[in-house]
C-alpha cells in the first residue's frame, strides 16, 4: 500500500477505506495451504535424510510465536502458555512482540477487514521460514460472524495457513494437538523438496 | 584439574564452535539465495541504465535446491521498520517546542528539592536548628532561581 499524505480524520477514513476495499477485492479467493512437500515422493539418501532430521528438529523444537491475538481465543492461548498446560515443553515459551524473532503465528480470534492489513504486514515481516496456526472457528471460516460484511471469512484469505484448530474457542489440549500436528508437518520437510 | 591455559583453550574452542554454528553456517547456507537476488538487482540496474551492456553479462548458474536451506526473501515490507503492524507515517525528525526544555529544567529543580525535603521533614526534630537553617538556605537559592525563570517568562506559554 502507498502511504498518502493525510490532513484530517475524514481524509484518513477515506484513504483507509480505499485501501481496505482494495484488499477485500484482492482476497476473494482463499490462499491454498502450503502442503506440497507432504505428498511428494522424494528420493532421499543418507546424507539428505540426516541433514533434514537435524534442520527440522531445530526448526520445530524452537518455534517462537508472534504476538497477534485479535480476539477472545487469546485467553485459551494464554492458558496454554501458562503453567498448567505449559507450551514451554515444546520450546515455545518465548512469545515475541517483534515479528523479526518469531517463526509461528497463532492467529487467535476473529479478524475484521480493518485489522487485516496489519496482520498481513506482521506476517510479511516475520523471519523465514514461518508457519501459521489458525486457532478457533473464526480463524478458520469466520465462525458465527461468517456472513458479516466486516469479518474476514478465514485467515487463509490473507495469509497461508498450515494447521487449522477447530473450536469456539479450542481448549488448550486442542491447541497443543494442533502444535503437535504442525511439528509432524515440519518434520516432513526436506532440503531438496519444494518447500517453504 | 585443568591448568589456566586449559581453560583458555576450552574458551577458544567454545568461541570457535559458537562462531561456526551461529554465524558461518547460516550465512554460507543463505549465500546462494543472496547472490541470486544481488545478481538480479545488478541486471535490473544494467537494463535501466546501460541496456547495451546486458549481453556481455553471463547468466548466473541456477543453484540447486539443497544449497538454499536458509531462506532469504527480502522485500520493501519486510525491510521496513516494525511498528505493531501499522505503516510508519511521517518522519522521525520531529521538532519540539523549545519551551518544553525550560519546563523540564524547572520541574527537575523542584523535583530534586522535594526529594531532599522529604527525609529532612521526617528527621527535622533530630537535626535541630542547624538542619532547619540549612534547608532554608537551599530553598532560598532555589527560590531565587525560580524568580529568575519567572522574570524570564519561562512560565508563559505563547
Amino acid at each position: 500500500m502507498e502511504i498518502e499524505e493525510v490532513y484530517s480524520s475524514r481524509e484518513l477514513d477515506k484513504v483507509e477505506g480505499k485501501a481496505i476495499n482494495e484488499l477485500i477485492a484482492r482476497s476473494q479467493e482463499p490462499i491454498p495451504d502450503p502442503d506440497r512437500w507432504l505428498d511428494e515422493d522424494i528420493k532421499r539418501n543418507v546424507l539428505v535424510t540426516s541433514v533434514d532430521a537435524i534442520i527440522n528438529w531445530g526448526r520445530r523444537t524452537s518455534m517462537w510465536p508472534a504476538v497477534s491475538f485479535p480476539a477472545c481465543c487469546a485467553f485459551e492461548f494464554i492458558a496454554t502458555a501458562a503453567s498448567r498446560f505449559d507450551i514451554s515443553r515444546f520450546g515455545m515459551e518465548i512469545i515475541r512482540a517483534s515479528p523479526r524473532q518469531a517463526d509461528l503465528m497463532i492467529t487467535a480470534g476473529t479478524l475484521t477487514w480493518k485489522m487485516a492489513p496489519q496482520i498481513k504486514r506482521i506476517y510479511d515481516q516475520m523471519a523465514e521460514p514461518k508457519w501459521v496456526i489458525a486457532m478457533g472457528a473464526c480463524a478458520i471460516s469466520g465462525g458465527i460472524f461468517a456472513s458479516s460484511y466486516s469479518v474476514v471469512p478465514g485467515y487463509n484469505r490473507i495469509i497461508p495457513v498450515d494447521v487449522y484448530v477447530p473450536g469456539c474457542p479450542p481448549r488448550p489440549e486442542a491447541l497443543i494437538y494442533g502444535i503437535r500436528m504442525l511439528h509432524q508437518k515440519v518434520s516432513r520437510e526436506s532440503i531438496i523438496a519444494e518447500g517453504k | 584439574m585443568l591448568a589456566d591455559y586449559g581453560y583458555i583453550g576450552l574458551l577458544l574452542a567454545f568461541a570457535i564452535f559458537f562462531a561456526v554454528t551461529t554465524l558461518l553456517i547460516p550465512f554460507s547456507l543463505s549465500l546462494p539465495a543472496r547472490l541470486t537476488i544481488y545478481f538480479r538487482r545488478f541486471q535490473q540496474y544494467l537494463e535501466t541504465h546501460y541496456p547495451f551492456m546486458t549481453k556481455f553479462v553471463p547468466p548466473l548458474p541456477k543453484f540447486p535446491k539443497f544449497m538454499q536451506v536458509v531462506p532469504y526473501h527480502p522485500g520493501p515490507v519486510k525491510n521496513s521498520p516494525f511498528e505493531c503492524g501499522m505503516e510508519t507515517i511521517g518522519k522521525s525528525w520531529v521538532r519540539f517546542n523549545f519551551r518544553y526544555y525550560y519546563y523540564a529544567l524547572v520541574f527537575i529543580t523542584l523535583d530534586v528539592m522535594v526529594v531532599f525535603i522529604y527525609p529532612w521533614a521526617v528527621e527535622l526534630k533530630g537535626l535541630g536548628l542547624f538542619g532547619f537553617v540549612g534547608v532554608l538556605v537551599l530553598i532560598f537559592i532555589l527560590f531565587i532561581g525560580y524568580l529568575y525563570a519567572w522574570k524570564k517568562k519561562v512560565l508563559e506559554w505563547k
